[in-house]
């Protein structure tokens, strides 16, 4: 379980984060959703200490991370995994490479056994026979895939998806939900996936924490999420002529 | 005010380059593949270059003593400017376009598209992880090269003076020879050793704090180039001064 309590970021002036709370369960896939520059990013970047938090406590479990010394960190650090928005493969590695390097970097497997374990999530991610190919090489779909693959490779405890299906077309988009969702259930990992794709938080978001502004202004599940009330929350989840379609046949029921 | 602040944040930068690396290992490896990215494949450039400047200098110093000063002082004068400074500070500064750009595009690009996010949340000491290796394979390498630089000019200068009919080889030889003084390729060494490590480091500190996108990318190369050479003559002025008076 992850919990944030309290925390404020600014840049400059300018105040991003005010003192979000927030508690996201293992097991499940827990949403950050909001429109841009609601502070999603900043948030997820304060949690895993990419930035520094100006205020406010982010606990990993009973691990106040924000207390933690830079090598205390280090250690909570091996046991996230994070798939970012534009994939961040390394592009002078191959794809097998990619996957292997957090072994090669913090495990004690000899390298037949990081191997063995890098092609085990790359066939989870159904991309056996891509393990020699460049990331450049390779589809955006694929990309997120390996960037997956690489993300659990180390059995983490917590997995951060930042926009995993942005640029991607609607079967790849589905076919990366199914995978963290089931990768969540056979893991049991504290997911936290960052989006505005509505399709992704109604099929697979377990809590979702919806940000307006900096502050948390709704939170639930995806059972309530068509019907929460908030009028900033609505015409989010609203914006699309699809889902006031489906609105209007649900309220024809 | 801003030349201060990227002096503090240079230096703290260093002292994370320089911490110990995670894994042994790894880091060998890294440094081998950096040997190969910074030594190996500048061999064919820096030895064109003091091939041509070597022959160069060679028949500039024949046109401009022939008749009233000694043949021999020809051979004399290509090792004096390939020992003393065209290898030691010419080819650092001509290294600092090739490698350099090079660096901080990579780690630049690396920047930018949230690679060195992922080493960071991964626990990767990303300074430590990216930069250590090519300081090392910098410092291992560069002395090489400017060896190379230094022998293929002096022979360079030779050759040119037996096939144009410039001075004989037996008056180059003794030129090459007279008062030579070995310290002068110690002090080149020194020299090219500081100047390594101002190309590598000067231009990863540009690369790593590239903020933005493919621009900032160009523009931090470009910047690595410009600080690494100006940073190397003013320390050229400043060893020189202290090895050489």
């Amino acid at each position: 379980m992850i919990r944030v309590q309290g925390v404020g970021k600014s840049f400059g002036e300018k105040k991003v984060l005010h003192g979000i709370d927030a508690a996201f369960d293992a097991g499940a896939v827990n949403f950050i959703i909001g429109r841009s520059g609601s502070g999603k990013s900043v948030l997820t970047k304060c949690m895993v200490g990419l930035l520094e938090v100006d205020g406010g406590t982010v606990h990993f479990g009973s691990d106040d991370f924000t207390a933690m010394r830079f090598k205390e960190r280090e250690v909570v650090r091996r046991r996230i995994g994070m798939l970012f928005q534009g994939g961040a493969l390394f592009d002078s590695m191959t794809v097998l490479e990619n996957v292997e390097f957090p072994l090669r970097m913090f495990s004690e497997m000899d390298a037949d056994e990081r191997m063995e374990r890098a092609m085990e999530c790359l066939r989870r991610v159904e991309l056996e026979g891509a393990e020699h190919r460049f990331p450049a090489e390779i589809s955006g779909g694929m990309q997120k895939r390996v960037a997956l693959a690489r993300a659990i490779v180390g059995r983490p405890k917590y997995l951060f998806c930042d926009e995993p299906n942005s640029g991607l077309d609607p079967q790849t988009a589905i076919v990366i939900d199914n995978l963290i969702r089931d990768l969540t259930q056979e893991y049991g990992t504290t997911t936290v996936v960052i989006s505005h794709d509505m399709n992704s938080v109604i099929e697979i978001g377990d809590n979702i924490h919806f940000l307006h502004n900096g502050r948390v202004a709704w939170c639930g599940d995806r059972s309530e999420i068509l019907n929460s009330g908030v009028e900033v929350l609505d015409s989010f989840v609203y914006a699309s002529d699809l889902m006031r379609d489906i609105r209007t046949k649900l309220q024809g029921k | 005010m801003g030349l201060l602040f990227h002096i503090g944040r240079y230096f703290a930068f260093m002292g994370s380059a320089l911490r110990r690396p995670q894994r042994a290992r790894v880091f060998f490896q890294s440094t081998l593949v950096e040997l190969e990215a910074i030594g190996v494949q500048s061999v064919g450039i820096v030895a064109l270059l003091s091939l041509f400047m070597g022959a160069v200098i060679a028949i500039q110093t024949a046109h401009q003593v022939s008749g009233w000063i000694p043949a021999y002082t020809v051979g004399f004068t290509v090792r004096q400017t390939m020992i003393l400074e065209f290898a030691p500070t010419i080819i650092p500064v001509i290294l600092s376009g090739k490698v350099g750009s090079n660096i901080a595009s990579q780690i630049g690009t690396m920047q930018v598209t949230e690679q060195i996010d992922a080493l960071e949340v991964m626990g990767v000491r990303s300074i430590s992880y990216l930069v250590l290796p090519k300081l090392f394979a910098a410092l291992l390498i560069f002395p090489f090269l400017v060896v190379i630089s230094m022998v293929l000019g002096i022979g360079a200068g030779a050759w040119v003076c037996n096939t144009a009919d410039l001075s004989s080889f037996a008056d180059y030889k003794y030129g090459i020879q007279m008062d030579f003084s070995a310290f002068d390729v110690t002090y080149a060494l020194i020299k090219t050793c500081v100047f390594s490590l101002i190309i590598t480091s000067v231009s990863a500190y540009h690369g790593f704090y590239t903020a933005g996108g493919a621009r900032e990318v160009g523009r931090s190369s470009t910047k690595a180039v410009v600080y690494s050479v100006v940073i190397v003559m003013v320390a050229n002025l400043v060893i020189t001064q202290l090895l050489l008076t």
